[in-house]
């Protein structure tokens, strides 16, 4: 399969192998990609700006990680795992949106999510994606939380009310990547 | 003598009654078998519980007997429908052209690569195994059919291998079954047809030629790519050239649907002159133009091409089931038990161990697997009717064994649709076979599918691994630097959230209307949680009775919320709001209400009677809108309508900026600034007619119908009738307490 610049262990593949989730042969692939984007380097520099993140640098493990929540899960698992598959990946969905990591997803970091998404079609003014944030608010809070009281605030979606909300969508299908054993880096840039 | 006087008497008394049937003749059996079929339908929907236990054909077909023993006995022939060029020139064409316009084109590119598995191996699998076990049968003595040749047996089987959607896609939506399933079951059905003709007129050629070489068969299967590929560019050529016509059909309005006709059904009769695949061919067409002339055409129009297509789609069926019973009895048969029972036997057999086999194979390949319900469905839903039908008529009279194939044909097709067409609901039933949940849509799943598709194409290329995403993502972004550029008047893209955004504002803003002629002191309006935040100083409550008001006046309206993404439809009927739900509805108010509170009150203390209106007083509705958009003339399946001034309206505001999407809630001096919202007022105003027409609450007629007495106005009319109404003027109020959507784009 190629040949990398610092040799890592196989015991260390093993590790990353045990956490992650990938077997030995992906790992490897992914590390190729890794060692491409990077310009073999050790890392990933942050590319953003005003990066926001507080990651300013993105070494091969995290990378990793980040790819495993996009793994499809097997085809014979239990109900249970099933569960905690989705658990997880609504987790991670739930800390991209979550850019302070308090716990909550506000309506201004909601915002910013329907803001990016729909940057794309440049006909809109932020005032589309203001309302539509809105509503997309309103409705977790009516869906989660039930009528509520006159001087109740909705705070922000917490992690189990975004668990809801999100009960309709196959998550596990949605979000994977079907890991490929081949190298297939000499095929894209 | 008397003679000459009586036909000179006769020449000078003019005749007040002739009857000259023979001129009339052909429109007019055309006509009264069309309403015979109509009538069909018509008595047996009265009674809703038959058609859910016994699907229709199955009605259709039993007509069919008794009209055809009637024939029968008085010795007429019917007319024939069933021969080649009626049938493939004027029947066929129709209900393929339904299929691929209501065909879920989202699902189905996703499960592109299944159907076609199914569909063109599927069917080939079926057409090889039936034949060469029939023929093997043939062999046997005792049965006495020796001489049905290889090439006679393959083309029989053929004709056996079309599958037919209609009964079993009625069943599947009627339980709900998952998407997967239905998208396969719907797309390999509709490809199998293009599949079976073209082995139909291949096996035709060889047999006809008398050539006993298994050689000469595989290598005219190549041509069979061809025929395929063939018809793909033609379906692909003139969807172009529909789509691009329409764009330039702005000021000629009511030509559109025919032009979308016209050209659907050229790209059938040019393929068909070429010998290529007509059913390819036209289903290309319907599934690439539909996109960009729904974004053409007005809104009128593409209502107008649902509900032709439809019709005629639905008509063409009926009459074709019908037509299966009239024939059935009235042709010669001829008999073989042994070769009829054995053919039954093998079709369900090969259709059985094919769907199993296939989709071994093609499951590892899938993102959600077939799981062994599924495939049962699968396999038990294939049904056999009206190509097979067609096909088997359309045998040519040089095979000896003519009738005996007709006759076994028509007993396959009443085997299946009767035993298996009746008998699969409940089987499928008890098989508890995977559902799709059909909840309501929310703008946050919408966000998320999208971002999740976003998401994975980037982390798809980070990684470098390539799916079906990054193929959707480069077809979109050619799509949308090129295609549109040529093939759309107004080139505006939006995304799907935004549609479906505004779709469900422009549903709340309908509903508050609605409250508004209640006197309530205070009516909701959409305020923004973060504005909220800032003027939360003083609150005030609601009185209970308001709020009781308030959830009494909406409990008596209830929305039929139509989902967006419409996965299923039935092929009798216009696509319909089968779910009341207003789930969504009551909520959103139910939060305004309790979210909205006080700022408003803190404003206008003063008043305690607050309405809002959406239109400054002396403006026209009519105001930046065609008029007469929704000028509602019928109450056949409104909601036809109604799904369209949404996903119309998006498409409609090019112009406009994207405050149209607010609802106009807010206090009236704001509105005298702009001119601006007042389009979205039609589109509000033809939603309570048409749903409330449809959900049959009586009680919402009642107390809309007075105020309002939208259902046979004009909207100048309604507009006049509205304002004096009692939009009041509202007091000068100040800008904290603007709603951020109305506010115009910086």
């Amino acid at each position: 399969m190629g040949s990398f610049q610092s040799l890592p262990d196989d015991h260390q593949y093993r590790t990353l192998s045990q956490k992650t989730g990938f077997s030995l042969e992906q790992i490897g692939i992914l590390h190729n990609r890794f060692k491409q984007l990077s310009q073999n380097e050790d890392t990933l520099r942050n590319f953003q700006k005003d990066a926001t993140g507080s990651v300013q640098e993105i070494g091969f493990e995290e990378f990793l990680t980040v790819m495993s929540y996009f793994r499809a899960p097997a085809h014979q698992i239990t109900e249970e795992q099933r569960e905690e598959i989705r658990r997880a990946k609504l987790r991670f969905l739930f800390n991209m949106h979550d850019t302070d990591n308090d716990g909550t997803i506000t309506l201004e970091e909601y915002r910013h999510v329907v803001e990016e998404l729909l940057s794309r079609s440049g006909a809109l003014g932020r005032e589309t994606a203001k309302g539509i944030a809105d509503a997309a608010m309103l409705e977790v809070a009516s869906i989660t939380v039930g009528p509520m009281a006159p001087d109740e605030f909705y705070e922000g979606i917490t992690f189990e009310q975004f668990l809801k909300i999100l009960k309709g969508v196959e998550i596990e299908t949605r979000m994977h990547i079907r890991f490929l054993n081949m190298d297939t880096t000499v095929l894209c840039k | 003598m008397d003679d000459t006087a009586g036909t000179e008497a006769d020449k000078t008394n003019p005749e007040l009654f002739t009857l000259n049937y023979a001129r009339i003749k052909i429109p007019f059996e055309i006509t009264l078998w069309v309403l015979l079929a109509s009538f069909a339908k018509i008595g047996f929907n009265v009674y809703h519980k038959i058609t859910v236990w016994v699907p229709e054909s199955c009605l259709l077909i039993s007509l069919g007997f008794v009209v055809g023993g009637v024939m029968h006995a008085v010795r007429k022939e019917p007319p024939a429908v069933i021969s080649s060029n009626v049938f493939f020139l004027y029947m066929l064409p129709p209900i393929i052209l339904e299929s691929g316009y209501f065909m879920p084109t989202r699902p189905f590119f996703e499960n592109v690569g299944t159907v076609m598995w199914f569909a063109v191996v599927g069917t080939l699998w079926n057409t090889m195994g039936i034949g060469i076990s029939l023929f093997a049968i043939c062999q046997i003595e005792a049965f006495g059919v020796q001489d049905i040749n290889l090439q006679e047996n393959l083309l029989f089987a053929a004709i056996l291998s079309a599958v037919e959607p209609v009964a079993v896609l009625s069943v599947f939506e009627d339980i709900s079954i998952n998407e997967q399933l239905y998208i396969v079951m719907f797309g390999e059905c509709l490809f199998n047809d293009a599949v079976t003709v073209v082995l139909y007129n291949l096996f035709n050629h060889v047999a006809a030629m008398e050539v006993d070489e298994p050689a000469v068969i595989f290598m005219d299967i190549g041509g069979f790519f061809v025929v395929g590929l063939g018809g793909i560019f033609f379906g692909l050529l003139f969807g172009f050239l529909t789509a691009f016509t329409t764009r330039f059909t702005g000021k000629v309005r009511e030509i559109e649907p025919l032009v979308i006709f016209m050209f659907s059904y050229m790209s059938y009769l040019i393929a068909e002159l070429f010998a290529l695949s007509s059913i390819m061919a036209i289903l290309i067409c319907t599934l690439s133009m539909k996109y960009y002339v729904e974004e053409n055409v007005s809104q009128r129009s593409c209502t107008t091409i649902r509900h032709v297509i439809k019709m005629v789609g639905s008509v063409s069926e009926t009459l074709i089931f019908f037509f299966l019973g009239v024939v059935s009895i009235t042709t010669e048969h001829e008999w073989n038990w042994g070769y009829i029972l054995f053919t039954l036997f093998f079709t369900l057999f090969w259709r059985f161990l094919g769907i199993l086999v296939l989709t071994q194979i093609i499951n590892p390949f899938r993102k959600i697997p077939f799981n062994f319900q599924d495939q049962f469905g699968l396999a038990y839903g294939g049904l056999r009717g009206a190509l097979s039908f067609a096909l088997a008529f359309t045998l040519p009279n040089s095979i000896p064994h003519r009738k005996l194939f007709i006759t076994d044909t028509i007993a396959v097709i009443i085997f299946t649709v009767f035993i298996q067409g009746i008998t699969i609901r409940p089987l499928l039933k008890l098989m508890n076979i995977r559902k799709t949940n059909r909840n309501l849509e929310t703008i946050n799943d919408e966000i998320h599918k999208r971002l999740m598709e976003h998401t994975v194409a980037g982390i798809e290329d980070l990684c470098g691994q390539w799916s079906h995403y990054r193929w959707k993502d480069m077809f979109m972004k050619f799509n949308n630097r090129f295609i549109r550029k040529i093939l759309i008047r107004d080139n505006r893209p939006e995304s799907s959230i935004v549609s479906l955004y505004k779709k469900l504002e422009l549903r709340n803003a309908l509903e508050i209307l609605d409250t508004m002629s209640g006197d309530i002191s205070a009516a909701p309006s959409l305020m923004s949680l973060y504005e909220e935040r800032k003027n939360a100083s003083k609150h005030k409550k609601f009185l209970p009775s308001d709020v009781e008001n308030m959830h009494e006046l909406l409990s008596k309206n209830m929305y039929k919320i139509r989902q967006r993404t419409v996965s299923y439809t039935n092929r009798h009927s216009l696509p319909n709001e089968n779910i009341a739900k207003e789930i969504l509805m009551r909520r959103h108010t139910t939060i305004r209400s309790s979210l909205r509170s006080g700022s408003f009150h803190a404003t206008n203390s003063a008043n305690t009677s607050h309405k809002f209106c959406s239109l400054p007083v002396g403006q026209s509705l009519n105001s930046g809108f065609p008029p007469g958009r929704f000028r509602h003339t019928d109450h056949i399946d409104a909601e036809s309508e109604t799904a369209y001034p949404s996903n119309r309206s998006t498409f409609r505001h090019q112009r406009r900026s994207s405050s149209k999407a607010g609802i106009p809630l807010r206090p009236l001096n704001d509105l005298r600034e702009d001119n601006e919202p007042n389009e979205e007022m039609p589109n509000k105003m033809s939603h309570p007619r048409s749903k409330f027409r449809h959900s049959g609450h009586q009680t919402s007629r009642q107390y809309y119908g007075t105020s309002r007495n939208c259902r046979d106005t004009d909207f100048e009319e309604q507009q006049s009738s509205l304002s004096p109404h009692g939009w009041t003027e509202e007091p000068q109020n100040n800008s904290d307490v603007q709603h951020p959507l109305m506010r115009k784009p910086q």
